[in-house]
């Protein structure tokens, strides 16, 4: 698995960055973006070159995705896992909510004045499309399995895992590449700014005083394989996916965090675990005065209140459509490591919510964690990894 | 993967409706291509309704007239959503206000804006809290959301109501990607046969190079080359043909690089 977020590329940068505290958030200096607002953007995209043969799918997006395909050994480990199964045994199940959207943006700043048409250079397909992604990264690894982009807003990247395991399950591929991008475009910062979500100051989950997001930016991917097929020690193994619906609202959670809990319950139930087996919880936790009291609400009255949980967004920023693939490998990592990451912005929790939100960075053997993610439209996925049963 | 057919859903220029569509996909009727009619969905509550997009409008009549014809509720259904892209107008509108010196948005249209938003819609209008999908693989994203709601079915054992839809760009997106018409289908798959089962399809993923299915009419083929959901014509006038009784066929759909899904559409195993 790799991963690449404002925190570095990388599983060291990001391990570095969550133990020693440090926070990628920055004021906001983004292309022409005049927003009071700081992000999480990612150092040197500008600098990325993609293969020669694959230059025409260039754009922020897929810069992002190459930068992550070469971190942490995951192009060498998925051509390994192409010469056990075969290319077309291996599928490509990505998220990504805006895609290349940065590269129409351009071009409609650079329409032609007469007939009001889009620069030649602009190439839809490659860019723009949603499928963009998926095909970029199938043919930049030499796949040929059933590939696709989940584009289900901010719970995209977590949804894949469950796509990719039922691909797997039908038998349709033996393996999967999983993950996805989404890279800053001025749609996400000028829409969440049109919905007043957006905060001035780095992110503060869990905070009384918080007030709305940071977005960010980010990219991440990991191999699923076949359980069987794979029993090395040390494996960490996708144990349950739970997805569900608020059915409540296009941009508002549900309340109660209705749709929250039943995504977390049905991961429990594909795991054939209970609520008292999961050790930590990365939280969707993006800082919005609602979104993070349904979460407490749907997390403390599922799981109750003494099992250690945390949003790592005050670090990277909400990801949008990486969110799902970037705490689902910092998740993986925690369970590693051991090391269970706090919340650096987050000063004085709010006395409103009842889980047990950790500030400070904890040590402590972890078995199973769970990390969840939600999006607009009301779309709702929870994970659970741990060790083998 | 085996999958059962309890309702389908239509909705196309000159196809107005599944059971509208039968005779023409047959061949029975001639094909004549006037401009699909969009409403915003009777289910959603007013401000929904309000706020409705083309993609939303399309979407939710293809999934209603599937879902009322599987006798369903539709609260009860998983459902994938496939499109080769978001809403049309929506980002054509993002992207002009962006191109101004203002910049300024409205929510409406960027909570509109996300791929899943008639998924959003739909699980708003029928209460659904089961798991949704919403994908896209460019000119492929109607096979990929058949293999994943097949998928759904065969590895889960879900009930999936699979829900297609593709619509064109105005200009200039109109030129940089060029899409035939509004098109949209709607299939509603069981894991198990029922009464109401109008046939059966066993959905393989193959490396073959069995020649593409194509539509006779060339109305009807252009329409399945010029617009991403419409690669669906062929399994739809294969699901007419067997459904007026005819003898089981089989359906190739183009998958690149170098693969094919291949549907055998058989008669209802009760």
């Amino acid at each position: 698995m790799s991963i690449v977020s404002s925190l570095g590329a990388g599983q060291d940068a990001t391990l570095d960055a969550l133990r020693s505290g440090r926070g990628g958030l920055k004021p906001c200096r983004f292309e022409t973006v005049a927003l009071d607002t700081h992000i999480g953007e990612v150092r040197g995209v500008e600098d990325v070159r993609l293969p020669d043969d694959l230059a025409g799918y260039d754009c922020r997006n897929n810069r992002l995705a190459e930068m992550a395909l070469r971190q942490d050994g995951f192009a060498d480990s998925v051509a390994a896992a192409r010469e056990r199964y075969g290319a077309h045994r291996i599928g490509v199940f990505l998220g990504t909510s805006t895609s290349g959207i940065l590269s129409a943006e351009l071009a409609f700043r650079a329409r032609d004045p007469q007939s009001g048409g889009l620069p030649p250079t602009f190439n839809f397909a490659t860019t723009h499309s949603t499928g963009s992604l998926a095909d970029f990264v199938r043919r930049r690894l030499g796949l040929e399995g059933p590939a696709f982009v989940v584009s289900s807003a901010c719970a995209t990247t977590s949804k894949v895992f469950a796509n990719a395991a039922r691909m797997i399950a039908a038998g349709l591929c033996d393996a999967a590449v999983v993950g996805g991008a989404d890279s800053l475009c001025l749609t996400t910062l000028y829409g969440f700014h049109s919905l007043e979500l957006v905060s001035p100051a780095p992110c503060r989950p869990f905070d009384v005083q918080r007030s709305g997001v940071s977005l960010g930016e980010g990219a991440g991917f990991a191999l699923l394989e076949r359980a069987e097929a794979g029993p090395s020690s040390g494996a960490v193994h996708l144990l349950g996916a739970g997805e569900s619906n608020d059915a409540h609202h296009m941009s508002t959670p549900h309340p109660e965090g209705l749709g929250a809990r039943l995504a977390m319950e049905r991961a429990l139930s594909s795991a054939g675990l209970r609520p008292g087996d999961i050790d930590y919880v990365n939280l969707h936790g993006t800082a919005t005065t609602y979104g993070d009291a349904a979460e407490d609400q749907a997390i403390t009255g599922l799981l109750g209140t003494r099992i250690p949980v945390s949003s790592t967004k005050g670090y990277t920023g909400h990801t949008l459509g990486a969110a799902g693939i970037v705490e689902a490998i910092i998740s993986v990592m925690a369970l590693r490591t051991g090391l269970i990451p706090g919340s650096p912005q987050t000063r004085t929790l709010d006395p409103a919510l009842r889980s047990r939100y950790l500030q400070a960075n904890e040590k402590g053997r972890l078995d199973r964690v769970m990390t969840n993610s939600f999006g607009f439209g009301g779309s709702n996925s929870s994970l659970i990894f741990g060790w083998a049963a | 993967m085996r999958v059962h057919v309890e309702g389908i859903g239509l909705l196309g220029p000159g196809l107005a409706g599944w059971a509208e569509s039968r005779a023409v996909l047959t061949g029975g009727s001639p094909y004549a291509a006037s401009p699909a009619v969009l409403a915003a969905s009777p289910l959603l509550p007013p401000a929904e309704r309000r706020r409705s997009v083309p993609t939303v409008k399309l979407a939710m009549t293809v999934g209603a007239e599937a879902l009322e014809q599987a006798g369903r509720d539709p609260a009860t259904v998983a459902t994938v959503f496939a499109s080769s892209s978001g809403d049309p107008d929506t980002l054509h509108q993002i992207l002009e206000t962006l191109a101004t010196e203002q910049r300024d948005i409205s929510p409406t249209r960027f909570h509109n804006s996300v791929h899943n938003a008639p998924a959003g819609y739909w699980s708003i209008a029928t209460r659904c809290r089961e798991p949704s999908t919403s994908l896209s693989a460019h000119d492929e994203s109607f096979q990929a959301g058949l293999l994943e709601a097949a998928a759904e079915v065969a590895a889960d054992g879900w009930t999936v109501g699979l829900i297609a839809y593709d619509l064109p760009y105005p200009e200039p997106l109109n030129e940089a990607r060029p899409i035939t018409g509004t098109f949209g289908t709607a299939l509603v798959l069981t894991p198990q046969p029922t009464d109401r089962c109008l046939a059966c399809l066993d959905i393989d993923l193959t490396r073959g190079d069995e020649p593409v299915s194509r539509m006779a009419d060339s109305g009807l083929e252009s329409l399945r080359t010029g617009n991403p959901t419409a690669r669906a014509l062929p399994l739809l006038a294969a699901l007419a043909r067997v459904g007026n009784g005819g003898h089981p066929e089989t359906v190739v759909l183009d998958l690149p690089p170098g693969g094919r899904v291949v549907v055998r559409v058989g008669q209802p195993c009760r």
